[in-house]
């Protein structure tokens, strides 16, 4: 019993980590119909924006994470944004995938190339354990915990009870009656992929030092993010959540009791049946057509 | 019209010339681009011509191989890897296309994407057939008609030769009536319907050729390699033949053959820049998107068509001066 | 004798509202009926519902006496029933003739015998035939997208013609094309009715294409039959009148 209270603690802190993958991803999707195939390095690139300014810069870890913030919200919101989607998006979503899918390998190389090779150790933002009713829970996965719902609780703040908040959901809803509307549609999404951006840092900030920090994390990441996202609900940050804890908590939980070698195919089976059965999510609204 | 079938020729000429010409790397190279080729070719027929995006060409190449490998590794001879892993592949494709009736783009991507994953860690895992991890070596390259093909010259016209027979195969599939049923589902699908298109079979064909070809490709990858594990089967060769095919032209039939080209001899030519080739590979691939998203292809006939324009424009010009 | 295309009862509720509401009519062989009715009427609801477009909540359809009633689209093209769309529907980077073949091609023989037939389905000959008849020869050979509105319009309705249906639904045909072509458009419709005794039901709005060209008219208003007979009498009806004027 101990055993499975500490499972489904870590599978909550491990969810809590794909929710901000995915609550991220979804946003972009909704306001801009990009669909991110890079959202994975995307989490693994801040950790090494903080490892270079610790080693190289000499900062403190405080101040190298909010350099890593700051370069974050630079490279993987704006410059994603103008130099990546702007120019391709008009060609259609597909065309938009594949640079996103040429964007992870230029991150994966260029970490790969100018930092390490190898997986660097992160430091971790707690080192205590604590028990609680015969479970040992490391106050690490509480932390992790507290700082998604602290996270998740201030974005639906923003998107529900601010007027740019609001004004994200009418873009993400219906841009072009939102620009009728005078909403400043390009800003909104700006904002949106500023938004992914800080999300996917602090994911980076609580999942490297229990991954350790490397070039090829992203892979992993990315695809625990997307099925967590279709999962829950393509079309709702809610949906994102629900399906990052579902996730994490599934593969950490069954996993244990589950053949190992096949522990990621859960997710996968998860994924599939939900698409085929629900396409819309567990808290989705209906929207597609089919053949 | 006219001015592609002679760069083909000049290409095909090459094609034949440059082996005798390059070192065996070289020759290696040309043999990849023409087994990617055909992978390409076939996912270039689901998604291209039929609209099915694919995330899982990967796997079923991997299938392919696979078969091959341990079929020859046991003694059997390579036509029966030809026969059974296309075989195997076309009927796991099939199945692939169930979902597609349900569901269309970015789901499918997903779904496909999933059942690619979930074939990497079959591979993977089944170490009483697949030797897991640890690849099966030492897969030897056939015997064909009484030629052995172990050296790379031999094998590279096995595996040119193939590709022209797939390629003809492709060309009288897209000529034909299912071609055009193919595009018609790519198009519209509703109108297709009305139509009388049986838009359900016409689906789960397009994913059981598109994958029973990738099969083909990966019978061969295995003997040109000699050594397979799961990895390069994970999602990245399916995210690879993607981009090949986005990238040379979607639907346009010379676009696989192009795309392949650039995705497997473009990093070899950057590797100049040393570390940085794979970088520069994926800022060509973002760039190349962003300006010519009907891919390689589609920028050669626009050119083409601009040209047949000014030539017009010229003629009806000089057909003026003449008439004043 | 038999009706062509038996409606009996069809409803097809949304929520609250029966958008159809308990409609029958019939249709006989040769006869070109007119749908029309203000908009809201229920018009694209009830030819959905005959198309297997929609599932009616209840009622049902019955062509030359075979129920069809939720049937799949591609199933009912092999049954003989074609239809044109509101919005146009032609393939843009087919040829027109292509355009033409695709429409033919799948009305009969097997997947398989096609794939190993003829390049085009042995259709060439009647998608000539067609394309004379509509006097789209001049554009035979270039993509469909290339074509004014109008001349598309033209190919659409070709298309619905390809497979020799017994009875085509036309969703405003006359929609957004000039009033040259449009002549033109009456009078091929017109040809072929007489030609092949093929069976037309047509929503329209343009008033006067639709007298000038139906044998009879059908007024629908808030999902039910108001009016029925022939179009001078239809014309003249004060319920139709009242109905798109308001009360």
């Amino acid at each position: 019993m101990a055993d499975l209270l500490q499972l489904i603690v870590a599978g909550i802190a491990t969810g809590a980590i794909y929710a901000l993958v995915a609550v991220g991803f979804v946003l972009v999707w909704q306001t801009s119909q990009t669909i991110n195939f890079a959202q994975g390095e995307f989490v693994m690139l801040p950790a090494f924006f903080m490892l270079a300014a610790m080693k190289f810069g000499g900062a403190s870890f405080p101040v190298a994470i909010v350099i890593g913030f700051l370069l974050s919200l630079i490279v993987l919101g704006v410059l994603f944004k103008r130099l990546v989607v702007d120019p391709v998006l008009r060609h259609g979503v597909l065309p938009l995938v594949i640079s996103t899918i040429a964007l992870a390998l230029f991150l994966k190389e260029a970490v790969k190339e100018f930092y390490a090779a190898e997986a660097q150790p992160f430091p971790a933002l707690a080192n205590s354990n604590i028990t609680l009713g015969g479970a040992v829970i490391s106050v690490q996965n509480l932390v992790i915990i507290g700082v998604a719902v602290v996270a998740v609780v201030a974005l639906q703040w923003f998107l529900g009870g601010t007027r740019t908040g609001r004004a994200m959901q009418a873009t993400a809803q219906n841009p072009m009656l939102a620009r009728v509307l005078g909403v400043r549609v390009n800003r909104m999404i700006l904002y949106t992929f500023l938004i992914n951006a800080a999300l996917v840092t602090l994911a980076s900030l609580l999942v490297s030092p229990i991954y350790l920090a490397k070039f090829t994390n992203g892979e992993t990441l990315g695809l625990a993010a997307f099925i967590a996202a279709i999962v829950g609900g393509f079309n709702q940050v809610r949906g994102a959540i629900l399906g990052g804890i579902l996730v994490g908590v599934l593969d950490n939980v069954v996993a244990a009791y589950l053949s190992a070698p096949y522990r990621a195919a859960i997710p996968l089976f998860l994924l599939i049946a939900v698409i085929l059965v629900r396409p819309q999510g567990l808290l989705g609204r209906a929207e597609e057509r089919t053949v | 019209m006219k001015l592609r079938w002679v760069f083909a020729a000049i290409a095909a000429a090459a094609l034949i010339a440059a082996p005798f010409a390059l070192k065996t790397y070289g020759v290696y190279l040309l043999s990849m681009w023409a087994v990617m080729s055909i992978a390409a070719v076939g996912l270039n027929l689901t998604l291209g011509y039929a609209g099915q995006i694919s995330l899982a060409q990967g796997a079923f190449v991997g299938i392919g191989a696979y078969t091959a490998a341990i079929l020859t590794t046991h003694g059997w001879p390579l036509p029966v890897a030809f026969v059974l892993g296309p075989l195997l592949c076309f009927v796991v494709g099939w199945l692939l296309g169930y979902p597609a009736l349900r569901v269309q783009h970015h789901y499918l991507a997903f779904v496909t994407l999933a059942f690619s994953t979930l074939v990497f860690l079959i591979l993977r895992n089944e170490e009483w057939l697949t030797r897991g991890i640890y690849g099966i070596s030492g897969i030897p390259r056939p015997n064909v008609l009484g030629f052995a093909m172990k050296d790379p010259r031999p094998f590279y016209f096995f595996c040119l030769a193939t590709t022209l027979v797939v390629a003809l195969f492709a060309w009288w599939i897209v000529r034909s009536p299912w071609g055009r049923a193919f595009m018609a589902l790519r198009e519209n699908p509703v109108r297709a319907a009305s139509l009388g298109v049986d838009t359900r079979r016409y689906t789960l064909m397009a994913f059981a050729i598109g994958s029973a070809l990738g099969g083909i490709a990966g019978v061969l990858y295995a003997p040109l390699v000699q050594f397979i594990d799961p990895s390069p089967f994970a999602l990245g060769l399916s995210l690879n033949l993607l981009l090949m095919v986005i990238a040379g032209g979607s639907g346009y039939f010379l676009g696989p053959f192009v795309g392949a080209f650039v995705s497997v001899l473009l990093p070899e030519w950057l590797r100049f820049t040393e570390g940085l080739y794979l970088m520069s590979y994926a800022v060509f691939v973002m760039v190349l998107v962003a300006f010519c998203p009907t891919g390689l292809i589609g920028v050669g006939e626009r050119i083409a068509a601009a040209f047949a324009r000014r030539r017009a424009g010229a003629a009806t010009a000089a057909q003026d001066a003449v008439a004043r | 004798m038999t009706p062509v295309l038996d409606v009996r009862a069809i409803t097809k509720r949304f929520g609250g509202i029966n958008a159809v509401d308990g409609v029958s009519f019939e249709v006989h062989k040769g006869e070109i009926l007119g749908l029309i009715g203000p908009n809201g009427s229920g018009k694209s609801t009830l030819f959905n519902c005959i198309l297997g477009q929609l599932q009616p909540t209840s009622g049902e359809v019955r062509v030359d006496g075979t129920p069809i009633t939720g049937m799949r689209p591609s199933d009912l093209n092999r049954l003989g029933i074609g239809r044109t769309f509101q919005l146009l529907q032609v393939f843009p980077q087919l040829s027109v003739r292509e355009n033409l073949i695709l429409a033919g091609q799948e009305h009969q023989g097997s997947m398989a015998r096609r794939l190993f037939g003829p390049r085009d389905a042995g259709l060439t000959a009647s998608a000539d035939r067609m394309i004379d008849f509509f006097r789209l020869a001049h554009v035979a050979s270039h993509k469909a997208g290339e074509l004014s509105y109008g001349q598309q319009k033209l190919l659409d309705a070709a298309m619905a013609f390809m497979a020799g249906p017994r009875l085509v639904l036309l969703d405003e045909p006359a929609g957004g094309v000039n009033p040259t072509m449009l002549v033109d458009l009456r009078e091929r419709l017109r040809a072929i009715n007489a030609s092949d005794a093929a069976t037309f039901v047509v929503i329209e709005h343009n008033m006067e294409f639709v007298m000038s060209l139906c044998t009879r008219i059908l007024v629908l208003a808030e999902g039910r039959i108001i009016a029925q007979g022939p179009p001078e009498e239809v014309r003249n009806d004060p319920g139709v009148i009242a109905a798109y004027l308001g009360k």
